[in-house]
């Protein structure tokens, strides 16, 4: 099963078929989701009418209404940026900070700390946005009925939504920030500070233009993650709904090809992201 | 001098990392425990029981839910891993150079996309209407259309689907480190292929195996979308009752109880899965 051991032309020609098949499978409904978004016809399904740009650009003058002039996606589509940007700053940070105290600090209980640290990652995300709803909006009510103070800021909405999310993408930030500082070289800090610099300058000046890379590819995935997250999101949104869940309740309601021209806008607005960070990696 | 110094920047550099962690994971969930307790008496008194509990227990809709997403999540990610094995040994072992870097990369396209947008790909190909149904009839294997979406079997296409990546980089990222000569002795000692997979391949790759199997089973267990919008009248999750007690019915309580139940299952599994493989949560997931 190994370059050096022989295997039959049978065996060959059926481990290629599988791995034919396999990508098949992976591509298939995404390919099908974005040649959709082009069928002049008002549902994404055969037979294929032609090809259009009303999924779009139509301006809602002919009955069909595309994407750049549908506000109610367009907001959705906003509210989810301004998630996306918190949680990333928040996770991000946080990524930083933990990973310097877990790779750098000695200290005791840290084995016990780092498990905590993992935790997020076993709690299912509904679970997750459940018990922020249930001790964030239930203190909201109980202060609302005991003193009569409004503290709005804990009902469900965006700021609870980007709570949500942090307990969990913090995890990962911190895990890929705290992956590439364990390659760092101490000696190179050391160095930094024989030579005269504060720890603080040190910090800046040689410690963080190593871990740069990570940064970016942990703010990529943290925006990545939190722009598409449903389970946590869905418990935890008040009026102003994020794109996902806009998604999900039009898709209740019934298919348009107006959701195919959102999710390839998705797919390639994430791509174009990915691609960012993997050429700015490479270099 | 130097002392208080460190300490001062330990408690700097802990402070963040409590303030998430207490607020934001513990806390909650501490709170989450105490109201799946109270049971609601008058619309201001409440009292302690475990009412709700027993509703889950006494009420067969709950617990047949609660069994069925637990096994078909287990079946999910034996399926997945499964299907992820031989991909991930064919890039981690037999492709080389340029070919090995692309596939690696095909795999995660699909995960540019969101749950979201995967499933309703899933959706425009499987229903009535949809692709699958359409080249049937236009093959002539089929008089009419054929509803292939809204059962078991199309939640679990989706559901696999969306755990493959999770399975396939924590595999090809162990069997990049193994070492081929210890495959080759194995086939020198005379072992068969069956041999060698079991002896040498598997315990090499368990970590992948065991980081990839949680991963993938705790997104299954979780997951929302797949399962209701795939999911045809009789495929309820138990997410989805979580879901409608909070947000339908209102009853914090009962809710707060299921997400304990599913919370009690997901930890006990890994925990199993952990214990029975000998690996520790450190070791597959940092």
């Amino acid at each position: 099963m190994i370059r050096s051991v022989p295997r039959s032309r049978l065996f060959d020609g059926l481990y290629l078929a599988y791995l034919v098949a396999f990508f098949v499978y992976l591509a298939l409904p995404l390919l099908v989701t974005a040649v959709f978004a082009f069928n002049d016809a008002p549902f994404p399904s055969l037979p294929w009418k032609g090809f259009s740009l009303d999924w779009f650009f139509a301006d809602g003058s002919e009955g069909r209404t595309g994407l750049f002039h549908d506000d109610g996606l367009l907001t959705a589509l906003w509210v989810s940026g301004k998630i996306a940007f918190w949680v990333t700053l928040v996770s991000v940070a946080l990524g930083c900070v933990n990973a310097v105290l877990f790779e750098r600090v000695q200290f005791r209980g840290k084995e016990f700390l780092y498990l905590f640290m993992l935790l997020p990652l076993v709690i299912p995300g509904v679970i997750l946005g459940v018990s922020i709803l249930v001790f964030y909006s239930g203190m909201a009510n109980d202060v609302s009925a005991a003193w009569g103070i409004e503290l709005d800021l804990f009902r469900p909405g965006m700021t609870l939504v980007v709570m949500g999310q942090v307990a969990f993408i913090a995890t990962l930030s911190t895990l890929v920030i705290a992956a590439r500082l364990r390659k760092f070289d101490p000696q190179l800090e050391e160095a930094a500070l024989n030579l005269g610099a504060t720890p603080l300058v040190a910090w800046f000046t040689v410690t963080l233009p190593w871990l740069l890379p990570s940064i970016f590819g942990a703010a990529a995935m943290a925006f990545l993650m939190s722009f598409e997250n449903f389970n946590t999101t869905v418990m935890l949104t008040g009026s102003d709904t994020p794109l996902t869940v806009a998604l999900f309740n039009r898709l209740r309601e019934g298919s348009t090809p107006v959701l195919n021209a959102v999710a390839l806008m998705l797919m390639v607005g994430s791509a174009l992201l990915a691609l960012l960070v993997m050429g700015r990696s490479s270099r | 001098m130097k002392s208080s110094v460190s300490r001062l920047s330990l408690w700097l550099l802990l402070t963040p990392f409590l303030l998430w962690i207490v607020l934001l994971v513990l806390l909650p969930h501490l709170q989450m425990l105490r109201v799946s307790f109270q049971v609601r008496e008058s619309w201001d008194t409440i009292a302690w029981g475990v009412e709700q509990y027993q509703n889950f227990f006494t009420e067969s809709y709950y617990w047949r839910t609660f069994v069925r997403t637990g096994v078909m999540s287990l079946f999910t990610t034996f399926l997945t891993l499964l299907i992820a094995f031989p991909i991930a040994w064919y890039i981690a072992r037999l492709a080389r150079g340029r070919s090995k870097g692309i596939l690696f990369l095909a795999c995660l396209i699909p995960f540019w996309a969101s749950e979201l947008v995967r499933t309703y790909g899933w959706m425009i190909l499987l229903r009535e209407s949809g692709l699958f149904s359409s080249w049937l009839q236009a093959l002539g294997w089929a008089d009419g259309p054929v509803e292939m979406l809204y059962n078991d079997v199309a939640v679990i296409v989706g559901l696999v689907y969306n755990g493959l990546l999770f399975m396939v980089v924590p595999l090809v990222t162990t069997l990049d480190g193994m070492d081929e000569n210890l495959v080759e002795a194995g086939y020198d000692l005379g072992g068969g292929h069956g041999t060698v997979l079991r002896e040498i391949v598997v315990p090499w790759a368990m970590p992948g195996i065991v980081s990839g199997c949680i991963v993938v089973f705790m997104l299954t267990l979780g997951s929302y979308l797949t399962p209701i919008l795939m999911g045809g009248k009789d495929s309820a999750w138990f997410t989805e009752q979580i879901f409608t007690q909070f947000i339908t019915r209102f009853n914090w309580e009962q809710g707060a109880a299921l997400g304990v139940l599913l919370l009690v299952l997901s930890s006990v599994i890994v925990w199993l899965g952990l214990k029975i493989s000998g690996q520790s949560l450190r070791k597959v997931m940092g």
